[in-house]
């Protein structure tokens, strides 16, 4: 297979370029030797199939960092016909190094200069001809946001695969440390002539408002709630629609469909399979949307200014300013948040923010909060009742992040690019919407399936018995676990309930309905005799801090790629909400 | 004097980077290398990072990683 790398440094929109080049056909892949996975297309260039793989974003060839030891791995490892280096021609002072590491490597290479039409803007001149003598290497200057010197681009890729062989690394190359300053200062000033002032005076201008010291964090705020309501505003009717359509579907052809089966199969293949691609599906509008705004937030350069803004005080937590901004974002729904998270290059602060994440307060455990607040409390106190449950949120996830922070190191120094800022194209986030979707149901999919199909069983086995009642196997585990959750005022009828729960959150209301005996509409006069404030509190503070849902530990374990994480990310909250719940309890009913 | 000395708006020239290997080479490969002149353009409240400003690129660094960046007096600009 005739196979083309692509490697780059961050920012360069090596990205886009890639997913130009290939369409939306890309899959992520495991690599022999490499430990992460990599986007890799296969398309037809020419006359001929080809390979490309997308190489993490790296600085330097002899760098230390994870993405740096990926793609030296990469290289170390696979023949290639041709190595295409994409470098940003506003920054070729420090960029131009990294083509001339590679082209030691001795592999054919390409070069793309890329964003050449902000270059221009900013009076930058580069001797495309002069930088092709000196390097002995073609050079392509392009901008692969917006098109022009794509089809350049394409040609000459297409013209050197052609010609080119299978040819494998110089190893020598990895093993010296060259000292390419020089070279670089050298053929920097030989063939680009820039003036003297470059900075973007747009960006300074909105930098002087934006990163205020006053006023930043305030606007910082604000962007984050018009980012969170643009996401789960328009999202809410989405998931709505999609609800009714299951409905329907199962309404008018599944049950009558089914209905010479036996009770059991029915019931698995309804409130089983059925719910469970429910479930995975009910997702589906709200990963698209947040990867729209995500993109929105990071491609115009926002997401590192948040990280200025906010590092001062999430540098004490071991963490920075990025995971803030995943923190806040997992107040709609966890499951984007974590899947955003992959802007974090160090492993160590990505699984730390992974692991407090989950505690973030999302839409569906807010349904079950404000559900129980307004029927056990007065509606005086209900709302502070709330509002303290989101203090306790806020306090679950800075506590996980401080107690975690040594395990969990942050092995990366802070030195993020504050890129000018720039509109995103809609192509481009649609197409990362796409991508993350068609992931999230291959990856996390399954196991949500699974798991939905392993709480139905738990609940409805014996067949015989009433679903999830005290002879059910949910309610049998609910007796045995009697003398964990009876210390925290959670009672056997509410513990069937918190096992429900982990299918998701939201689930908790209905599976109160079943365990009642009653319709929704009268559970909550229901409630209210049945148990007291003090136990409804420490019941919620339980839902709000256990186990994260199911679509959430998949997702975990997806973006983790560890098994032992993910149960560390199951185990630890479990404990914290026992904790919690166990020293609210007892102090409220010593007080009373 | 070292980077974190500098006050919003002055300039400097990188002296030495003194830092362990690994993270000298990313510092060097952002662009702060001995020679250059560097200018911190900003700095976020409450001892938050700096933003500074070399050649083509503006970056955030940490007080602690600034500390490891020692600078001497930036030449004179010459004049347009």
């Amino acid at each position: 297979m005739t196979r083309l790398a692509i490697v780059g440094l961050p920012n360069t929109g090596k990205s886009t370029f890639f997913n130009r080049l290939t369409g939306a056909s890309a899959k992520v892949g495991n690599w022999p030797g490499i430990t992460v996975e990599l986007y890799s297309a296969r398309i037809i260039l020419g006359a001929q199939a080809v390979e490309v793989v997308d190489l993490p974003g790296i600085y330097n060839l002899h760098g230390f960092s994870e993405d740096e030891k990926v793609a030296r791995r990469f290289l170390e490892q696979t023949p290639l016909n041709l190595l295409a280096v994409i470098v940003n021609a506003t920054q070729l002072d420090r960029q131009l190094g990294l083509a001339l590491q590679a082209k030691e490597l001795g592999i054919p290479m390409v070069l793309l200069v890329n964003m050449q039409d902000e270059a221009r803007r900013l009076g930058i001149e580069i001797d495309r001809e002069r930088l092709e003598a000196e390097l002995d290497t073609p050079v392509v200057m392009m901008s692969a946001k917006h098109g022009p010197g794509l089809d350049e681009a394409r040609r000459v890729l297409t013209e050197r695969l052609h010609a080119a062989r299978e040819t494998r690394a110089n190893p020598q190359v990895f093993a010296r440390d060259d000292a390419i300053a020089a070279r670089l200062d050298e053929l920097y000033s030989r063939t680009v002539s820039q003036p003297r002032n470059v900075s973007d005076a747009l960006t300074d201008r909105l930098d002087r408002v934006l990163l205020h010291p006053q006023l930043g964090l305030p606007l910082f705020f604000l962007a984050m709630l018009l980012v969170f309501e643009a996401v789960y505003t328009l999202g809410a009717p989405l998931q709505d629609g999609m609800a009714w359509v299951l409905d329907h579907a199962r309404e008018m052809y599944l049950d009558g469909a089914t209905e010479r089966w036996g009770a059991a199969w029915r019931s698995f293949a309804l409130d089983g399979v059925f719910d469970g691609a429910g479930t995975v599906l009910s997702f589906v509008p709200i990963i698209v949307l947040f990867f729209v705004f995500m993109g929105i937030l990071e491609d115009s350069g926002y997401l590192s200014r948040a990280a200025f803004l906010m590092d001062a005080f999430m540098s004490r937590l071991g963490l920075d300013g990025r995971a803030f901004v995943m923190q806040l974002m997992g107040f709609g729904c966890n499951v984007p948040a974590l899947m955003g998270t992959r802007v974090m290059r160090s492993r160590g602060l990505r699984l730390l923010t992974m692991l407090m994440i989950p505690f973030s307060l999302c839409s569906a455990r807010l349904q079950v909060f404000v559900f129980l607040t307004t029927a056990i409390f007065s509606p005086t106190i209900a709302p502070l009742v709330l509002f303290s449950l989101y203090v306790a949120s806020f306090g679950a996830g800075f506590l996980t992040a401080l107690l975690y922070r040594r395990g969990l190191r942050n092995t990366e120094p802070l030195l993020l690019e504050l890129p000018p800022y720039r509109f995103p194209t809609a192509r481009q986030m649609l197409l990362r919407g796409w991508q993350e979707t068609s992931h999230f149901l291959r990856e996390a999919g399954p196991l949500i399936m699974l798991g939905v199909i392993l709480v139905w069983f738990l609940t409805h086995y014996p067949f015989d018995a009433a679903p999830a009642s005290a002879e059910t196997l949910a309610g049998r585990i609910a007796a045995v676990f009697a003398p964990i959750f009876q210390p925290i005022g959670i009672d056997s009828l509410l513990t069937v309930a918190l096992l429900f729960g982990f299918i998701a959150k939201e689930v908790v209301l209905g599976a109160l309905a079943v365990i009642y005996g009653v319709g929704q509409e009268n559970l909550a006069s229901v409630m209210a005799t049945r148990i007291d404030g003090i136990q409804a509190y420490s019941f919620m503070l339980f839902v709000l801090i256990y186990t994260p849902c199911l679509s959430t530990v998949a997702v975990l374990r997806q973006e983790s790629r560890s098994w032992s994480f993910t149960a560390l990310a199951i185990a630890w909250p479990l404990v914290l909400a026992w904790l919690v719940s166990f020293v609210f309890y007892r102090v409220a009913m010593w007080l009373v | 004097m070292t980077l974190d000395q500098l006050s919003p708006g002055d300039s400097g020239l990188i002296l030495d980077v003194d830092a362990e290997p690994a993270l000298r080479t990313r510092i060097e490969a952002m662009g702060l290398r001995v020679g250059r002149r560097i200018q911190v353009v900003r700095r976020a409240r409450g001892g938050g990072p700096l933003q500074v400003r070399v050649g083509m690129t503006d970056l955030i660094i940490r007080p602690m990683q600034a500390r490891l960046i020692r600078i001497g007096p930036a030449p004179p600009e010459p004049p347009p």
